[in-house]
């Protein structure tokens, strides 16, 4: 075998004491592609960033070509010829195409004025040698993602990188801009080109690359060539399974108990926007909660934007009570019956502004006329504070001296007083720690109990397992399969996703 | 002791204006004998009252954390609006159409609403920054001023305005109580009304808003129509005030009316501050203004010393913002 390009031994990395990385071992060998795989928080990201030089501290040897490596920084990563594809691209979208190519290196001419004709021609010539088939003088921003993508490769190339980590780059492609992409993948493979290919779409990682490496909790437990394995060999490695190591709470099963008998509350059909989701036709019904899973990318958080008037759809007919609705704004979404929760707090929390304007600001139409009354207002806040143990019971508070835990329910809040007909939640679990989480969990329950659909959509199988009647799962912008009436275990929504 | 420190900080953008103030104040008292009087305090209250109902929109507007550039070019266009449509004495040549007093007054606030609304169009459904909206507002309105009067200068009024702009009721001047009920009503309706409320939300923290279902273009909306109409009476009072109606004459106000609310402490960055901070503002630039003249200093260094105050005004806003989100993070 030939000698690897990059090795890695022993390499351990810790944050603030817990440890994110154990002793471990990586190769890459000249014109290979390395495929990574293994859940969020299993070690894949760490390990690059050490590669590309964001984490300088760790412990181990890395050796390049060979000879002993340490970079402090990004750019010393570079230098040595390491670059790096994120998954949210950090192109600019307001420049052209060529401009991006050569982002940092513009040619200059004798006045140290930039090239522009030497920098078109450099970026035409270079992407025609790549086979990328576009105008260099296109803005960035007008490109297909799949396109941005490419160019964006193309850039880490035209700076000379030998070796190039791509992070989930099949995530956001169609079919054919992904078989565009490993094209070109396997064209710098021949060029001798080592790549590292990081990604939760395992029918990829399968399809393109010579070796995997599975890795869970901090640890590389497996590396073997593609051909010799297959997708549930990855899956049983990547949780465990067939070891004493075994996690539990990866095949454990959930019972799932629809309810096909309620009224249906919510029904979507045929709901499509482009780059986001297409034809998805689904129901939710009273009392129900449906969580709807898929990898980051996969469409599920549009989708629940969509339902929010936040972001409209393209074709298709969203039905609350049997009746159309147009979803064309927030307010008018609100107004018909339906609630949101965002992923992020930032995006839900007045932080500036005391608990109860929090709590009150998504009702205040339903209780107030013209005039405000800040004691029924603070009444109603106080109540829900009792009811979700929101910590310090205090609704004069300002908001942004809460913990993340007690913000999170202070979100929720506003949409407990006037029950909506159907609720949706965005990873309304992420970053809370366990009591948190539990006290989540309850609400829902209670919620549903209630008798409102709610729609609990997630890049974690955590977050529907704990608390979904039916699950869907997305991938790539459509409703591949329905888990209803049967138990699930987060080991088969990973094998459905 | 900690505890008093950090209410302090919390309130910087509030103490800061009010301590500004009484230091001006103080400081006049001593230099100037003529400073302190009676007939002095209804000079500074008459000097500031026009700027005061342009930034009572304009605090609506800042406090969404939006910007209208356009305030005095639409003062002004409705001043020369009103004084278009009312019958002026045989010197002047303007092609003007006399009409009853009301009807001159009705068409003038329908001109400075439908420029607002202009304003809001263009920030809410087009996506135009509100920056740049109101910049090409602003020539929009000072064109129509010169194209109603076309270089001459009209005098006359319709009754009612002149008497609000130029009148006074006993010893108040009529356009300081027109200045005062503005600038109550704008208190009450941001404090005490459900829209106030929605106003400081979207300026606090307008995604944020928006996912709580309220209607924040229409708020936007909202405001800058609010703005401009302000805008409009001040506009209307001030040509009975001035006495005339003519091209450039409010020219001074966009940067007062702004300086007014920002000094005052309102957050450049939206959702902090209010009318109370503005009427602060309002009086330690009238105090300044007129201060300065009682102190025989040079006219000149006057406008280099108000530029100082102002940028003074605006290290504290932005350094306020900081003490703010230091506390939350």
């Amino acid at each position: 075998m030939t000698p690897p390009l990059l090795e890695l031994s022993g390499i351990t990395k810790a944050f603030g004491g817990v440890s994110a990385l154990l002793a471990v071992d990586f190769s890459l060998t000249p014109g290979e592609i390395h495929g990574l795989v293994g859940e969020n928080g299993a070690g894949k990201s760490t390990l690059m960033k050490i590669i590309a030089g964001v984490h300088p501290d760790y412990q181990g040897e890395m050796r390049l070509n060979g000879r002993h490596a340490r970079f402090a920084s990004p750019r010393e990563a570079r230098a040595a010829g390491i670059g790096m594809v994120h998954q949210e691209l950090s192109a600019v979208r307001d420049l052209s195409v060529a401009e991006n190519v050569h982002l940092g290196t513009q040619p200059v001419n004798r006045l140290g004025l930039i090239a522009w004709r030497a920098m078109r021609n450099g970026a035409a010539e270079h992407l025609q040698s790549l086979g990328i088939d576009v105008d260099p003088r296109t803005d960035m921003g007008a490109l297909p993602l799949g396109m941005q993508q490419l160019v964006e490769l193309a850039r880490v190339l035209f700076s000379g990188a030998r070796i190039i980590i791509l992070d989930e780059p099949t995530s956001a492609l169609s079919p054919p801009e992904v078989e565009r992409l490993f094209a070109l993948l396997r064209r710098l493979r021949e060029a001798g080109r080592s790549i590292v290919f990081i990604s939760h779409f395992l029918d990829d990682v399968l399809a393109i690359c010579d070796r995997v490496t599975v890795f869970r909790n901090g640890q590389a437990v497996a590396t073997e060539p593609c051909g010799a394995v297959d997708k549930r060999w990855v899956i049983d490695r990547m949780i465990g399974a067939g070891h004493e190591g075994l996690e539990e709470s990866y095949l454990s099963e959930i019972p799932l108990h629809s309810r096909p008998d309620a009224t249906v509350v919510l029904e979507l059909d045929g709901l499509t926007r482009a780059g986001a989701y297409r034809d998805v036709s689904l129901c939710v019904r009273e009392g129900e909660v449906l969580g709807i899973y898929g990898f980051l990318g996969s469409g599920q958080l549009e989708l629940a934007r969509t339902l929010f008037g936040r972001l409209p759809a393209e074709r298709g007919r969203i039905a609350l009570d049997g009746r159309t609705m147009r979803l064309s704004s927030t307010s008018r979404a609100r107004r018909a019956g339906m609630a949101f929760l965002p992923e992020s707090r930032r995006m839900m929390l007045f932080a500036a502004e005391p608990v109860f304007k929090n709590v009150t600001i998504a009702i205040l139409d339903r209780i107030h006329r013209l005039w405000l009354r800040p004691g029924v207002e603070r009444g109603i806040a106080e109540r829900q504070v009792e009811r979700l143990r929101i910590r310090p019971p205090r609704v004069g508070r300002l908001l942004g001296t809460l913990s993340g835990g007690n913000q999170q329910k202070v979100a929720l809040a506003k949409w407990l007083t006037h029950l909506p007909r159907v609720l949706v939640l965005s990873e309304p679990t992420r970053g809370m720690d366990v009591a948190a989480k539990d006290d989540v969990v309850q609400i829902v329950r209670g919620l549903r109990e209630q008798g409102i659909g709610i729609v609990v959509v997630s890049t974690e199988p955590e977050t529907v397992l704990s608390l979904a009647d039916r699950i869907l799962v997305m991938k790539k912008g459509s409703v591949v399969r329905e888990f209803a009436d049967e138990p699930v275990s987060k080991d088969r929504l990973l094998a459905a996703a | 002791m900690r505890g008093v420190t950090d209410w302090l900080h919390g309130q910087l953008r509030n103490v800061a204006p009010f301590a500004t103030l009484l230091v001006l104040v103080s400081f006049f008292w001593a230099a100037s004998d003529s400073f302190a009087t009676l007939g002095n305090l209804e000079n500074i209250l008459t000097q500031i009252s026009v700027t005061g109902i342009i930034a009572v929109g304009l605090t609506f507007v800042i406090l969404c954390a939006e910007i209208d550039l356009s305030v005095a070019s639409i003062a002004n266009a409705t001043g020369i609006v009103v004084a278009y449509f009312t019958a002026q004495d045989a010197s002047v040549t303007i092609a003007n159409v006399p009409l009853p007093g009301w009807a001159a007054i009705l068409i003038a606030l329908a001109a400075c609403f439908a420029l607002g609304a202009v304003n809001a169009f263009g920030l809410t459904r087009i996506g135009i920054p509100s920056f740049i909206m109101t910049l090409a507002m602003l020539q929009i309105a000072a064109g129509i001023c010169a194209l109603l009067v076309r270089g001459q200068i009209a005098y006359a009024v319709p009754p009612l305005i002149g008497t609000l702009g130029s009148r006074s009721l006993g010893p108040v001047p009529w356009i300081v109580i027109v200045a005062a009920l503005f600038l109550l009503v704008g208190h009450v309706v941001l404090t005490y009304t459900r829209f106030g409320r929605y106003v400081y939300m979207t300026g606090g923290n307008r995604e944020a808003a928006e996912y709580s279902g309220v209607n924040v273009r229409a708020i936007l909306s909202a405001v800058m129509i609010i703005s401009a109409v302000c805008s409009g009476v001040a506009g209307m009072l001030g040509v009975a005030y001035f006495g005339s109606a003519q091209q450039n004459e409010f020219d001074t106000y966009l940067l007062d009316s702004i300086s007014a609310v920002v000094v005052g402490g309102t957050s450049l960055f939206g959702g902090q501050g209010g009318i109370g901070n503005t009427i602060i503002g309002l009086f330690v630039l009238g105090v300044l203004n007129n201060g300065l003249d009682h102190i025989n200093i040079d006219s000149f260094l006057k406008i280099l010393i108000r530029g100082l105050i102002l940028l003074v005004a605006l290290v504290i806003n932005v350094y306020a913002q900081r003490m703010r989100t230091v506390q939350e993070g």
